[in-house]
């Protein structure tokens, strides 16, 4: 029951929401549409639920034109961030609202919502009504209303996002385990590259309304095609430099780094970028690169410290393992592997070099 | 700049609270000092943001007292404490440009124009927002409306500590990550008494010196990020602190030494006899485990790759385990053994830290 | 913003109603347009005039005196009630058992039919048996509504300003209750007395409200008949006869229709332009502050 999108587009007035886009989801996994606020997300999740109609483009459904078809004809559930829940109801009969939709039996509907109740740890709150609830247990009984009602496309726009940052990881934890025997495609919105990363799955990077790349999660993270997938998918944000190849170097401005691997490239002006985590603070002999750098800030977060370094024009941060409490102005060494290093020619496509 | 002291701070938000149940806030009791930067973090109801408006006087706490550099301030209001406070999202004054609205609480206090005028140019630079002086306030995005609130309160000389009630909460994440860095600088710079309220521990362990970790309007734990990441004083703070948490496997002592399931754990000291009882807990952090071809057996549930780590979800002893692996380990797809960091295993006891004795 | 889906379905369930709409505003409608433009002696025979009932009224001395009395009340009672108004929101209570007493207080003058109220008022306002003439005389002030064209005014006013300044009240009071809490606190910090907080904070948050409460109050004031009708009748002499009054009085007190016709049709065309330039005006400040 795959959700497939065919050069759908989506404009109101002279405003462009989504630019012309084709992709295809697949259930199994999550599908992420990872990017920005306004990027486009909720835009697009609009478009696949059938809540907005598009402007060009078909939207196909297990190999069925939906296009036209309205939102209350489609199997569809939606998760928002603001905890969406029927006020007036208790928590069993928000549960229960889609069973009961369906024509299902007293008895049916009762086993039906135990049942989800005890996946999603409502047991106890089943009399409730929302306005009792803490904000993870009225996202916890919207998730409940969303899975009871056994819709074939998934839709969970940032529902984590509005919770306390503990209450989120337990969830992220348990939303993967929810829907994957229900056979049906979901697609989850957010903001943030780790989260991407924890569900795994497909991500779909979205920048000002276009997918600029589509993959298996890893697989985008790891081997961006473009600068802007690179810089959606990173944080702490990626570290860049403008630099120019000369012959067999890398000229950054502060530093000249050896081209290894990209002799090959054509000299000209590039980006270079890589990960703050790949910065190390002791050289192996993998990492051919050096910077020196003056520390601005180091911030601790438990057994890691974040480095902010100003080096020329460029603010870098590095990410290492072990508490470090440097002054500021204090200069560092750091190495970096050129394996580790992401070039992108001057239109931002990534240059992918074959390593011999 | 102050030194600020609650003493015995109790709260309710009832009129007439006896049971500790009607209680936000059960006793507080605390002291910062001048020129530090401190961060509140706790879950949602935990009482931080009450705490907060206590310290700035939007408050009154039903019993207990708050001090400014020893001079009990409880009955006064906000504006003769002379605090700043940064709320959830941006509060500025619509009809003035963002030099007006830097200038509003000098003009309020009678400032001299060209005092005004130099005071604001000054905090506009360290915010950045020089550029954006002639502009209407309203039209700025979040993040710099933040900056503009903050720099109301930078403005003021005289202002005894500026409060931050989880102050980017609206701000995009890569924004965040920006912003958080610079208040640090700021903090630096400028020197100001600071606190930053949060549940986010990220945010907490980045921004502050110390930390105190609030549970149920209950102070659990003060401490620097390093002593409440090595040394969690009760399993809340272990659990809390950390992304995932601590580890916390029920244990018992035998002949000193934790023993989990049938394996006994080793560690760098011996526990006395007497905390041979029920209630005992193990903890290990995630980042304290390694792989060891030597050590104990542990079977695999799910690995998730994070980027520039590995998060190992395994059974020890029919517990659940969660272990870090770092970029590039390789981590053999059956018969996985590990060993627990000696100094890095803490025990408690309904809750909290049992500490060992002489250490071998 | 939502998208609505569009449903065909719905169509039917309207039709009921527009053919209801049809029949008791449009059809009359059209019938006046036929008569503005035609001149009639009776027994259903017309002639066409074309513009020229319009022009006679648009020249005419009576249409521009009542005209002026209508702007001049419309005016009047804006500046009196708006101001008002949001004074009497800024001091109800916002939490206990206060804002309910206060609400209702606050309903009570709208729920009253509006020629009760003019009948009320002209009990009330009697020079020799009303409380109110009967103690404004008694203070040695001249007042007699019926005989003195300030006192009708000034009657005719007051009696608006009882009967509608709630209207602005609520509608102020719901704005006030919508602004969060940290920008008062924020205020308190930076030191900002009552009148900065009012201008700062309440009054830009107020605007969107006051715009609607304005508009309303400004059409309503325009198209005014009932309460100084009963009140005045539209005296003494003419000195309260409003636009609608008048208008009346030509169609049905002199039956010339043509004339009649011409005056409701530019009376309408004013209070739809006055609403349009409202309404872009209230469109442009929205987008100017998004």
């Amino acid at each position: 029951m795959s959700l497939e999108l065919r050069d759908v587009s989506r404009s109101v007035d002279s405003s462009v929401y989504i630019h012309p886009t084709s992709v295809t989801l697949t259930p199994g996994g999550f599908n992420i549409l990872l990017g920005p606020t306004l990027a486009g997300k909720t835009s697009l999740m609009r478009l696949m639920a059938g809540l907005d109609k598009p402007t060009t483009g078909q939207i196909f459904f297990a190999g069925e034109d939906v296009t036209g078809m309205p939102v209350q004809k489609r199997k569809v559930a939606m998760v928002y961030q603001q905890f969406v829940n029927y006020p007036a109801m208790t928590v069993f009969q928000n549960i229960a609202s889609p069973l009961r939709l369906n024509g299902e039996s007293t008895a049916a509907v009762r086993k039906r919502v135990d049942q989800i109740a005890e996946l999603l740890k409502l047991g106890p709150l089943l009399d409730r009504l929302p306005s009792e609830l803490s904000g993870g247990q009225q996202q916890r009984t919207a998730l409940a209303r969303a899975l009871a009602k056994n819709a074939s496309l998934v839709l969970l726009d940032e529902p984590l996002a509005n919770l306390d940052y503990k209450l989120r990881e337990e969830l992220r934890e348990e939303l993967p385990r929810l829907f994957e025997n229900s056979g049906a495609t979901v697609v989850y919105a957010t903001t943030e590259p780790g989260e991407a990363l924890l569900l795994s799955g497909n991500t779909a990077a979205l920048n000002e309304g276009r997918i600029t790349q589509f993959g298996p999660t890893h697989t985008v993270f790891r081997n961006p095609n473009d600068l802007l997938t690179a810089v959606i998918f990173s944080d702490p944000p990626l570290n860049l430099a403008n630099a120019r190849k000369e012959g067999s170097t890398f000229q950054l401005g502060f530093a000249s780094w050896p081209v290894g691997h990209y002799s090959d490239l054509p000299d000209g002006d590039y980006q270079v970028g890589f990960r703050p985590h790949h910065l190390q603070l002791q050289s192996n002999n993998e990492s051919e690169l050096q910077i020196s750098g003056g520390v601005l800030i180091t911030e601790i977060s438990g057994s890691e410290s974040f480095v902010h370094l100003g080096l020329g024009e460029y603010r870098w941060v590095a990410q290492v393992h072990g508490v470090y409490q440097w002054d500021p102005g204090q200069k560092v060494d750091m190495f970096l592997s050129s394996a580790n290093l992401l070039v992108f020619d001057s239109s931002g496509s990534r240059i992918r070099m074959a390593y011999g | 700049m102050a030194e600020i002291t609650l003493k015995e701070i109790r709260h309710s938000y009832q009129s007439n609270a006896t049971a500790p149940g009607d209680f936000v806030i059960r006793g507080v009791d605390i002291t910062w000092r001048e020129g530090g930067a401190y961060a509140l973090l706790g879950p949602s109801g935990c009482g931080k943001t009450t705490l907060l408006n206590i310290i700035s006087g939007l408050l009154r706490p039903t019993e207990g007292a708050v001090l400014f550099n020893g001079i009990d301030v409880t009955a006064q209001d906000p504006v003769t404490r002379d605090i700043a406070q940064i709320f959830q999202f941006p509060v500025i004054y619509d009809t003035m440009s963002v030099y007006g609205n830097l200038a509003f609480p000098l003009v309020n206090r009678g400032v001299a124009r060209e005092e005004v005028d130099r005071r604001v140019k000054e905090v506009a630079g360290m915010l950045d927002l020089s550029e954006m002086l002639d502009q209407r306030a309203v039209g700025l995005t979040a993040d710099n409306k933040q900056k503009i609130s903050l720099g109301r309160g930078l403005v003021r000389s005289d202002v005894n500590v500026i409060m931050f009630d989880e102050p980017l909460t609206v701000i995009d994440p890569h924004l965040k990550w920006k912003l958080r860095s610079e208040l640090k600088r700021l903090h630096q710079r400028v020197g100001f008494t600071m606190i930053y309220v949060t549940h986010d521990q990220t945010e907490a362990l980045t921004f502050a010196d110390e930390v105190v970790v609030m549970h149920d309007g209950d102070v659990v734990q003060v401490g620097t990020p390093k002593d409440l990441f090595d040394r969690p004083e009760h399993t809340f703070v272990g659990h809390f602190i950390g992304s995932p948490g601590m580890n916390l496997m029920p244990c018992q002592i035998v002949d000193g030494k934790p023993v989990v399931g049938r394996s006994v754990i080793p560690v760098n000291r011996s526990f006395a006899d007497h905390e041979k009882c029920s209630g005992l807990v193990l903890g290990i952090r995630p980042e304290c485990i390694q792989l060891d071809p030597e050590g104990f057996q542990v079977s695999i549930t799910r690995i998730d790759d994070v980027g520039h780590y590995c998060i190992v979800r395994a059974e020890f002893e029919d517990q659940a385990l969660q272990i870090f692996v770092k970029e590039g380990e390789r981590i053999p797809s059956e018969n996985l053994r590990i060993r627990f960091d000696r100094s890095s295993i803490q025990i408690y006891k309904d809750g909290w830290i049992v500490d060992g004795g002489t250490p071998r | 913003m939502i998208d609505r889906v569009s449903n065909q379905k719905a169509w039917f369930m309207v039709l009921p109603v527009i053919l209801l709409v049809a029949f008791n505003a449009i059809i009359p409608l059209m019938t006046v347009v036929n008569y503005s433009v035609q001149e009639t002696f009776g027994n259903n025979v017309f002639f066409w005039e074309g513009m020229k009932w319009f022009e006679e009224v648009l020249r005419s001395e009576r249409f521009h005196a009542s005209l002026g009395r209508q702007v001049l009340f419309s005016f009047t009672i804006l500046i009196i009630e708006v101001p008002l108004g949001i004074l009497v929101a800024l001091n109800m209570p916002r939490q206990g058992i206060g804002v309910s007493i206060c609400l209702v207080l606050m309903a009570l003058p709208l729920l009253i039919p509006w020629n009760v109220v003019g009948a009320m008022w002209n009990i009330f306002a009697l020079p020799d048996i009303g409380l109110l003439g009967r103690a404004i005389n008694g203070m040695g002030v001249e007042y007699n509504f019926t005989q003195n064209p300030v006192s009708a005014w000034l009657t005719v006013v007051a009696m608006d300003v009882w009967h509608w300044t709630s209207l602005v009240v609520l509608l102020s009071y719901a704005g006030l209750c919508a602004i969060p809490d940290p920008y008062y606190q924020a205020a308190k910090i930076d030191g900002a007395g009552r009148w900065q907080i009012f201008r700062h904070i309440e009054l830009p948050k107020l605007k969107r409200v006051l715009t609607i409460a304005i508009l309303l109050r400004f059409m309503d004031s325009f198209m005014i008949y009932t309460e100084p009708f009963v009140l005045t009748g539209g005296g003494p002499g003419n000195t309260t006869t409003f636009l609608s009054i008048d208008l009346v009085k030509i169609a049905l007190g002199q039956f010339d229709l043509g004339p009649a016709a011409a005056m409701s049709l530019i009376y309408f065309l004013i209070v739809l332009l006055l609403c349009w330039v409202f309404y872009t005006l209230m469109m442009r400040s929205e987008s100017n502050a998004s």
